[in-house]
């Protein structure tokens, strides 16, 4: 799927920061930076991938700034930022 | 026929029993220098390289400081600069704690001048790098009571002391404030300073505003001062109340503040007469604030609020409603102010206020105790020192003093900092035990420990939200999930000292 640059998020307490962008080579490459890092790293991470491949993302470039984000949170905010780069609103329908 | 010339062999022969020379008046001459002009050239007063070198600071010995200036103070990097390029090495640091602002210790330490650390806490990246192993040797941690009972029964044994002051004579009389027209800053009580004073074997007071003989109602007696230095300043006074001593206007604080003033009321404690602290932390010390309409509304006076006075304490002294005010550190400027100007406002040394095996100890005294934590376990272990990533993030203070000796001990924390569980299985480190933690106020409901069942009906009783801590730990792993274990190592980079002096908990090195 086609997607531009977007983001989502704030870098608040509790919030994380989603910026999308196209990737040049394949797959989804995330590069997280999360107070949280030591103990939650790799579900921040799961939970990012999981999000976008069920929207039809499967090559992104994602930066993720994650203050201490719960999983509903960074969910939320990896589908805005996704539907902000693909143009496709999947709350719609 | 009896005149002093008569008596000579007589004075010659109890001199020579008693083993003195006889007294010989014409080596004796008058100093008639104005008295004035005499203190100003004491020589008492030197540069700090002058006192360093004359206290016989020498490798391998060990310096204290005190905290009370705490995100202000400009003393600790000052003198370490300073034995930096005197060439000293291997020294031992005992201060009263270490904050965010001694990061440039890490470079002192990277060179081998300073090579232990003994303190109640650490912050900031000189933690995060002690966390990670920077020191050979693990840092010592203590309370604020145990570390004053420590100095005195020679446990801590410290060679000099640099303790910095607000005010100060030429003899050495110094205090954590000024009245003169000069004062240049004010940190109130100088209470974690007052053991190293009495019992360092040499003792150096820094001062930003050299007063007149006598500086009167001085915390520091001249008597314990060898050495007095002049400097452009000890501290900065607006950074004292920053960080863990803020006043919150953070609502959750504020919920958590107002229910534990509820416990408190409910307790059983809520009496004519009842003693007061409250620890460090948003929630802890908006607690005051809230027990205030009840004291009116009941008509319920405290006898002494103890500890970390802040400006919700003063505010209630000043109304008539806490007789007096026992100050070991004053959390802010107005309460440094009242402990200058108000002569119910006292303060007291850290081994008086809360050594365990001192009898006089005020926290002996103490009614009801309201306190924050980084983590609580579903045994009521507290741990207030190192953060649930493993790095040591926060201080020990009088938290297990105040737990222990207290006859209610009431801990106020959120379920969660962010994706942080508060309420844990089993706290990271150790650091007051649960025999000592009586209740738990969270936002989803308050827990009691299994030990008082009394407390817990009289808190059911007053329509209180009462709930099993296991419960609280369940919905906090329910809304974050499960944490990876993290990357501890095998080193030992810090050691917890219960407050009988035994090893209770060792804090082991992050790595990556």
């Amino acid at each position: 799927m086609e997607i531009k640059t977007a983001m989502a998020g704030t870098l608040e307490s509790g919030d994380i920061f989603i910026q999308i962008a196209p990737n040049d080579n394949a797959g989804l490459h995330i590069d997280l930076d999360s107070t949280v890092a030591y103990q939650f790293g790799d579900q921040i991470k799961k939970v990012i991938t999981e999000t976008l491949q069920g929207l039809g993302i499967d090559q992104a470039e994602v930066k993720a700034t994650d203050k201490g984000a719960l999983d509903c949170t960074i969910r939320a905010r990896v589908t805005a930022a996704a539907v902000r780069a693909t143009g496709k609103d999947v709350w719609a329908d | 026929m009896n005149s002093i010339k008569d008596r000579a062999a007589l004075i010659a022969e109890a001199a020579k029993q008693m083993n003195k020379e006889v007294y010989n008046d014409s080596q004796v001459k008058k100093n008639i220098t104005p008295r004035h002009e005499l203190q100003r050239n004491c020589g008492k007063v030197v540069t700090l390289e002058e006192a360093i070198r004359k206290t016989g600071l020498k490798d391998g010995m060990t310096i204290s400081f005190h905290h009370h200036f705490r995100g202000g103070d400009k003393v600790i990097n000052m003198v370490v600069a300073k034995l930096a390029e005197m060439g000293f090495k291997n020294l031992t640091l005992a201060s009263s704690s270490l904050i965010d602002v001694h990061e440039p210790l890490i470079e002192h330490i990277k060179n081998g001048v300073i090579t232990q650390l003994h303190t109640s806490g650490l912050r900031g990246n000189l933690a995060t790098e002690v966390s990670h192993g920077l020191m050979e040797k693990p840092v010592i941690f203590r309370s604020h009571g145990s570390r004053g009972y420590a100095i005195k029964s020679g446990e801590l044994h410290i060679d000099v002391a640099f303790l910095g002051a607000s005010s100060c004579d030429p003899l050495g009389n110094a205090a954590g404030y000024s009245t003169s027209e000069n004062a240049k800053s004010i940190c109130g009580s100088l209470g974690y300073a007052l053991p190293d004073a009495k019992y360092a074997d040499h003792t150096v007071i820094l001062t930003d505003d050299l007063v007149d003989y006598p500086n009167q109602h001085s915390a520091i007696s001249e008597a314990d001062v060898e050495y007095v230095v002049v400097v452009d300043s000890v501290g900065d006074s607006s950074k004292i109340s920053s960080g863990a001593i803020r006043d919150t206007k953070n609502p959750r604080d504020i919920l958590l503040a107002k229910q534990a003033a509820k416990v408190v009321m409910n307790s059983g404690y809520f009496e004519n007469g009842f003693s007061l602290q409250t620890g460090s932390g948003g929630a802890s010390l908006a607690v005051t604030k809230y027990l205030r309409q009840g004291m009116i509304d009941k008509g319920i006076k405290a006898s002494f609020a103890l500890g970390g006075i802040t400006s919700h304490m003063v505010k209630l002294h000043q109304e008539g409603l806490i007789g007096r005010l026992i100050d070991v550190q004053s959390f802010d400027k107005v309460a440094a102010e009242s402990l200058m100007n108000d002569p119910m406002h006292k303060s007291v040394s850290a081994n008086e206020y809360a050594a365990m095996l001192e009898p006089g100890s005020a926290t002996h005294f103490l009614d009801v105790v309201i306190l924050s934590a980084l983590e609580v376990d579903v045994n009521f272990n507290v741990n207030v020192l190192v953060g649930s990533d493993g790095i040591i993030r926060g201080a020990i203070g009088g938290h297990p003093d105040t737990a222990q000796d207290s006859a209610l001990s009431v801990i106020v924390c959120p379920l969660l900092r962010g994706r942080i569980p508060c309420v844990v299985d089993e706290v990271t480190t150790l650091i007051t035990p649960g025999s000592n933690v009586d209740v738990v106020v969270t936002e989803y409901g308050i827990a009691v420990n299994p030990n008082r069942p009394e407390i817990k009906e009289r808190l059911v009783a007053a329509g209180l939200k009462v709930v099993d801590i296991h419960d609280l730990a369940a919905k906090a792993r329910s809304i974050i999930g499960n944490p990876a274990p993290l990357p501890f190592g095998d080193k030992v980079v810090g050691v917890v000292l219960n407050r009988d002096g035994s090893v209770q908990d060792v804090i082991k090195n992050i790595v990556g």
